[in-house]
Formats: C-alpha cells, sequence, structure tokens
C-alpha cells in the first residue's frame, strides 16, 4: 500500500515549492485535500502522515481555507515566509486564472445535459476522496497518547456533531476540542511530559 | 458586472477582511454571509449568479475558496475579485503564518502536544464528515456505489486520483447517474 518507510525529502528550492504546489493545485478537483495528502506525504515524502495530521489540525481550528492555511505552513517550514508566499501562490495563481476563465465562458455550458451530467459525477468521486483520505490517515491515531479507544469516541462524537446533526464548526470546537486536548494532556503528564 | 467607485470597492474589501476572521471551517461556511451581503443586502449579485459562482469553483481545480474570486468578478470584474479574493485571504493567511511560526518554536511545550494529539482525532473525524455532507447533497444509489468506490480507491490503491475523477466524469456524462 504506502510507502511510509521510505525516507523524508524536502524541496530543494523556492521555485520548486512553487511548481509542486501548482501542479498539485491544478490536479484538485472537488478540493484539494486528497491530492495534497497523495502528492506531499506519499509521492514527494515532504511529510510523514503524523506531519500532515498535525499541520491540518492547526489548519482546521484556524479561519480560512483549510488547503491554504495548510500550503502556507508546509512553504513556511521549509522555506520561511519565502516558502509561505510560494505555496501560497502556487496553491492560487493559476487555479485562480482557470476559475474566471471558466466563470466567463460558464453561462455557455450550463445548461448541456452533459456537462451538468459529468459535473454530479466528479462531485459524487471527490466526496469519496475525502473519506478514503481520512481512512488513509487514521494509523497515525495508533500512536495517539490518548489510546485507541478515547480517539475512537472523539471522532464518533465529532463526526455526529457535523455530519448528522449539522452543528458548526464554531460550537464544535471549543466543547469537544478543548475536551479532547485537556485530556491529552493529562495522558501526556502521566507519560512523564512535563 | 458593473465598474465600481473606489468607496464601493473599499468597502467590498473591508466587509470581507471582517468576513475572514468568521472563517473556521474555510470560506464556504460564512457564503451565508456572503448571499446576505452581496445579494440579499445590497443586491451586486442575484441568487443565480451566487449558486453559480460556487458551482463553477467546483468543477475548476484548485481551492474551492476561489469561488470568492468569481462573486467579486461578476460583481465588479477584476477589481472585484481582488477585492474579495485578497480580502478573505489576508486575515485569515497572516494568522495561519503566526500560528506555523508560533507553534515550529514551542513544539516541546506540553499544552502544544496536547492540542496536536488532542485534535488528531478530530481532524480525522472533520474529514470524514465533509465527505458525508458533500455525498449527501445528491442521494441516490448510484452516486453512493460510486463515492464509496471511491473512497476505497483512494484508501487501498495507489490509482492517480485524476484517474478517478476522469471516470466519475464519464460516468456522470452518459447520464448513468
Amino acid at each position: 500500500m504506502v510507502e511510509e518507510s521510505q525516507p523524508l525529502a524536502r524541496p530543494a528550492s523556492v521555485t520548486e515549492l512553487f511548481t509542486a504546489f501548482t501542479a498539485l493545485a491544478l490536479q484538485g478537483f472537488g478540493g484539494v485535500l486528497a491530492i495534497a495528502q497523495r502528492v506531499l506525504c506519499e509521492d514527494r515524502r515532504w511529510l510523514t502522515r503524523e506531519e500532515f495530521v498535525e499541520i491540518l489540525a492547526v489548519g482546521q481550528v484556524l479561519p480560512g481555507p483549510n488547503v491554504v492555511n495548510v500550503s502556507l505552513m508546509i512553504g513556511d517550514r521549509f522555506f520561511g515566509w519565502r516558502g509561505a508566499l510560494a505555496a501560497l501562490a502556487g496553491m492560487l495563481s493559476l487555479p485562480l486564472v482557470l476559475v474566471l476563465v471558466l466563470a466567463a465562458i460558464y453561462a455557455e455550458f450550463a445548461q448541456v445535459p452533459a456537462v451538468a451530467g459529468a459535473l454530479k459525477g466528479m462531485g459524487a468521486v471527490a466526496a469519496g476522496m475525502i473519506v478514503g483520505t481520512a481512512l488513509k490517515l487514521t494509523p497515525v491515531l495508533r500512536v495517539n497518547p490518548m489510546g485507541k479507544p478515547a480517539c475512537i469516541a472523539i471522532a464518533a462524537v465529532g463526526f455526529a456533531c457535523i455530519a448528522l446533526l449539522r452543528w458548526p464548526l464554531l460550537w464544535l470546537l471549543p466543547v469537544l476540542g478543548l475536551a479532547a486536548c485537556a485530556f491529552a494532556w493529562t495522558r501526556l503528564s502521566s507519560e512523564g511530559v512535563r | 458586472m458593473s465598474a465600481i467607485s473606489l468607496a464601493d470597492w473599499l468597502q467590498l474589501f473591508g466587509h470581507f477582511l471582517l468576513l475572514s476572521f468568521a472563517a473556521i471551517g474555510g470560506a464556504i461556511v460564512i457564503a451565508p454571509e456572503m448571499h446576505r451581503l452581496m445579494v440579499t443586502q445590497t443586491g451586486m449579485l442575484t441568487d443565480a449568479q451566487f449558486a453559480a459562482a460556487i458551482a463553477i469553483a467546483q468543477a475548476a481545480p484548485g481551492p474551492n475558496v476561489l469561488f470568492v474570486a468569481v462573486l467579486g468578478y461578476q460583481a465588479a470584474g477584476l477589481a472585484g475579485a481582488a477585492a474579495t479574493l485578497i480580502g478573505i485571504m489576508l486575515p485569515s493567511s497572516l494568522l495561519a503564518f503566526a500560528a506555523s511560526r508560533w507553534s515550529a518554536a514551542r513544539q516541546d511545550w506540553r499544552a502544544v502536544r496536547a492540542f496536536k494529539a488532542g485534535m488528531a482525532p478530530i481532524t480525522i473525524a472533520l474529514l470524514v464528515a465533509t465527505g458525508w455532507i458533500l455525498a449527501a447533497n445528491t442521494p441516490g444509489w448510484a452516486h453512493l456505489i460510486l463515492t464509496v468506490a471511491a473512497a476505497l480507491a483512494v484508501w487501498r490503491t495507489r490509482l492517480h486520483l485524476l484517474v478517478l475523477i476522469a471516470v466519475g466524469a464519464v460516468v456522470g456524462a452518459f447520464g448513468w447517474i
């Protein structure tokens, strides 16, 4: 399956960071997160799955698009503010041009049944890709200091609140997020972390 | 689309700067607020234009936040796109940059480690929830099968993701779902 054993690499230059994020963004139909995980953790090996989840966690609790926050933080990690800018620019520049071109011609094609159907099909696949990415990241929880049962319980509550009850994230994060972090805190102390 | 005065441009830009701080979970969570501002309150856009902007950004490759640029573009051309996109990106990006610096310098702090450990299951649950919500928007067995097949393919195989998207496009274009 996934070659987690290979050693980590790093981008050689700010330019490589820019082109990598451009290429990645251009492959991201219906969301960039799935392809970002694949490219960054598996193809280029710039991050472990654990690091990806950690960075994504920060990206999710902060305002702003998750995947854009993630790109910026990864860029910063390798090349400081220049890297952050390069990753951000890579993520947004070409896709912005494309989306504006699409906006200009959209009216002509929106009514074509084949186009509307293709978009529906792509949407269904994109939904599955995000779920598949989540499943691929679950092994990260094996080394979590909270232990497996607690992780499963927290994930289940989080899923139920957002997906089933449709709570806003703004309600969930202060309650479940704080509770989980507080629990992790106590577990770390029993492990002897200061 | 119409030309925009400097005062209106600044107002649009300022609104999106403020909205940026509320975009926890992504720009799409504040779409209702953008709708209120641009459709209901000012009439800059029609309902159909607003819906089209979201559809266009989803069809195009790249981050979905770009629907914000389409909104601005439809309202006031490239100047409008600059106002909305830069407005929505600037505060959140500066915050993310500061957070990146702050946490990198404090990796060993127990609070930082507790945050990372505590948030990991929630982060993964949020991904599943996102997929669930997207899938639930379009009910039907054929849809569900396509979604589940895509999830399994991503999880268990190394198939290129563009192949999966292409399969979805073909299946949809032929009207099989």
